[in-house]
């Protein structure tokens, strides 16, 4: 296992190179200048210019900026916003809890949901059920999910009022920041309705973001148990005469599981683009609104850290999944 | 290979034989029928948008400022679908953003099948160390979630539709690099290649001419793929303001204009981001059905 963990972690040193190279060149290799760039359509005069150019280090030869930039790196220092003065990485930490505390609640409601759905579709392969439940998978799938995000604010923060349209909760309350994850905090600070408030401010983006990975989930785990219900092996448990549920339960999903774990971990990717939409729409103060806001300011010192620190955890998960998948499936392991 | 069957087939009769059963395995999906028909629509909509626009699209009636649609108790007759907030006819933008969406499916889809397939070919003929670079490039922009690539890049070429189409398409093209890199691994040493080999087919002829055409069919689906995503994600990037610009009648900028308004007009939110729905919609049902008519595997259960 441990060989197996020292040869998966060996193949991304590359890849993280690779990522480096493009968060840091991607102002730079491509044409154009980047502190004309930053100065944006109200031009700048050539002394601010080349303060600037200086300040931000960009009349040093190229090699030698990058390898100054992956040197600060490794020091834990991704630079300065231009605009709020204040280190990225500090930023990035204040933020990331908001756009964990979607995602986890995005991802649970899209496996809770996702497998069990996928599961009967399955066993009742051709049903009503079947033919609902995947057609409203392709649909999910199919979604716009910034013009999803906007019906359901119509529909519930306008039409019926049950929830509120942005942010991760109502200014009424007031409390420290423990954990970061508004639901925990609300909790322990004991303040009637804090979690209530927190709660309803986190639905609607957790349903937006949890669509398209849901109906993937849900596509994924059917096709996944057809494939297992054909096995050998199920044939032999339904022969040996257990009950339906005794077959689906330990001999089909156990194994179904395997695939759809991966396709769970590999939605995190689609989490984190999907956040920078959900995030946009809802005002969530998370790292994805951050990203949009950056460059839209072209704050690049934030959009170059942002890239390279959201890639990072992409790939950070990633292989945990694939350490995962190594675990429950000793075949991968020892190919 | 036709010589050993009795009678010998023109390529003419072959060719029309797959494509018979081709429809065959297609047509059995309903879905995949249902979504035909309605992406043939996208395209005669997309073809005759001048003909069947009733208003010029970026044309502002002042004097008709978010008139409901017609069915509703304020709407007009004039305005089947209503007018937005400086008075441009919906139906009209409508109409003619499914031009933007289907160019920007094709010309995103036909870039990144051309890179991927480049690339994909080199890294499975060649193999070694072309293949090992290749490939590691292709798994740095595959780290990276695509709509985030996009927007950085779009960001530092500049918000465009154009920047935008060639973001999207840098983006994909490393999803038919990895199939084609696949695909020939597993054709390039079959007795057929190496048939054409020893005839002494030249290594350009031996990769585009032998072993592409027998790769074709999962390239096939992950362009339809590829295509529905790059409409969902050129509308992101239009909904981000980074994509086609205003007055652009682009169905995910029109929704980026429609934002402020979503509390009180229903229909300038609603009606675009249903046509960028429906629209993907029948190019999934239809890449469903294409994979099951051109997966062998899948065909023979």
């Amino acid at each position: 296992m441990l060989r197996f963990f020292l040869a998966k972690l060996l193949y991304l040193i590359p890849t993280f190179i690779g990522i480096t190279i493009v968060a840091f060149g991607f102002v730079r290799v491509l044409p154009g200048d980047p502190v004309l760039l930053m100065a944006g359509e109200r031009g700048i005069t050539p002394e601010r210019h080349a303060e600037l150019s200086a300040q931000l280090g960009y009349d040093r030869p190229f090699l030698i900026q990058y390898l100054d930039f992956l040197g600060r790196l490794f020091h834990g220092d991704l630079g300065t916003s231009l605009v709020t003065k204040k280190p990225v990485l500090t930023e990035f930490l204040a933020l990331f809890p908001a756009t964990v505390e979607l995602a986890v609640c995005a991802i649970l409601i899209a496996t809770l949901v996702g497998v069990p759905v996928g599961v009967l579709a399955a066993i009742k392969r051709g049903s009503l059920f079947d033919q609902i439940s995947m057609t409203g998978a392709l649909v999910g799938f199919s979604m716009p999910i910034f013009w999803w995000g906007l019906l359901l604010i119509i529909f519930f923060s306008g039409t019926l009022g049950w929830t509120p349209v942005s942010g991760r909760i109502s200014l009424l309350y007031y409390f420290d920041n423990v954990t970061g994850f508004m639901l925990i905090d609300s909790l322990l600070s004991g303040q009637e309705g804090a979690f209530r408030s927190a709660a309803s401010h986190l639905i609607l983006p957790s349903i937006v973001l949890a669509t398209i990975p849901l109906a993937v989930i849900a596509r994924q785990t059917r096709s996944a148990m057809l494939e297992v219900m054909g096995e050998d092996y199920v044939r032999t448990a339904r022969a040996k005469g257990l009950t339906q549920r005794r077959v689906v339960s330990v001999h089909a999903l156990r194994n179904a599981m395997i695939p759809v774990i991966t396709t769970i971990g590999l939605q995190v990717g689609v989490l984190m683009a999907g956040a920078i939409l959900t995030e946009t729409i809802f005002s969530w103060p998370g790292i994805g609104k951050w990203m949009i806001d950056s460059i839209s300011r072209r704050d690049y010192p934030v959009v170059q850290s942002g890239l390279l620190m959201i890639a990072a955890i992409v790939m950070i998960v990633n292989l945990i999944v694939d350490l995962t998948y190594g675990l429950i499936n000793p075949r991968i392991r020892h190919k | 290979m036709t010589d050993m069957t009795p009678e010998r087939l023109s390529t003419w009769t072959i060719r029309r034989r797959m494509a018979a059963e081709f429809w065959f395995y297609f047509s059995q999906n309903r879905g995949a029928v249902a979504g035909l028909a309605v992406f043939a629509l996208l395209v005669l909509t997309a073809v005759f948008a001048p003909l069947l626009a009733p208003h010029d699209p970026i044309l502002q009636y002042r004097d008709a400022l978010l008139v409901p649609p017609a069915w509703t108790a304020d709407g007009s007759a004039e305005y089947l679908l209503g007018t937005d907030a400086v008075g441009r006819d919906i139906l009209s933008r409508l109409i003619f953003g499914a031009r933007y969406s289907l160019f920007i499916g094709i010309v995103v889809v036909s870039i990144a099948l051309f890179g991927g397939i480049l690339i994909g070919l080199l890294a499975g003929f060649f193999g070694s160390w072309i293949d090992a670079v290749l490939m590691r490039v292709m798994d740095v922009i595959l780290a990276f979630p695509s709509l985030l690539l996009a927007l950085v890049l779009v960001a530092v070429l500049g918000p465009g539709l154009t920047n935008a189409m060639i973001a999207i398409a840098i983006v994909y093209q490393p999803h038919f690099a990895r199939l084609t890199r696949a695909a020939v691994m597993a054709e390039k040493n079959r007795e057929y290649v190496v048939a054409a080999q020893v005839a002494g087919a030249g290594r350009a002829r031996l990769m585009f001419k032998t072993i592409l055409p027998n790769c074709l069919a999962p390239l096939i689906v992950q362009a339809t793929l590829s295509f529905s995503s790059a409409v969902l994600d050129s509308a992101a990037l239009g909904f981000l303001g980074m994509g086609a610009q205003p007055p652009a009648p682009e169905w995910g900028t029109m929704l980026a204009e429609a934002r402020e308004f979503i509390l009180r007009a229903w229909w300038v939110v609603t009606l675009p981001g249903l046509a960028i729905l429906v629209s993907v919609l029948a190019i999934n049902l239809m890449g469903d059905g294409l994979r099951d008519a051109l997966d062998p595997k899948l065909k023979r259960s």
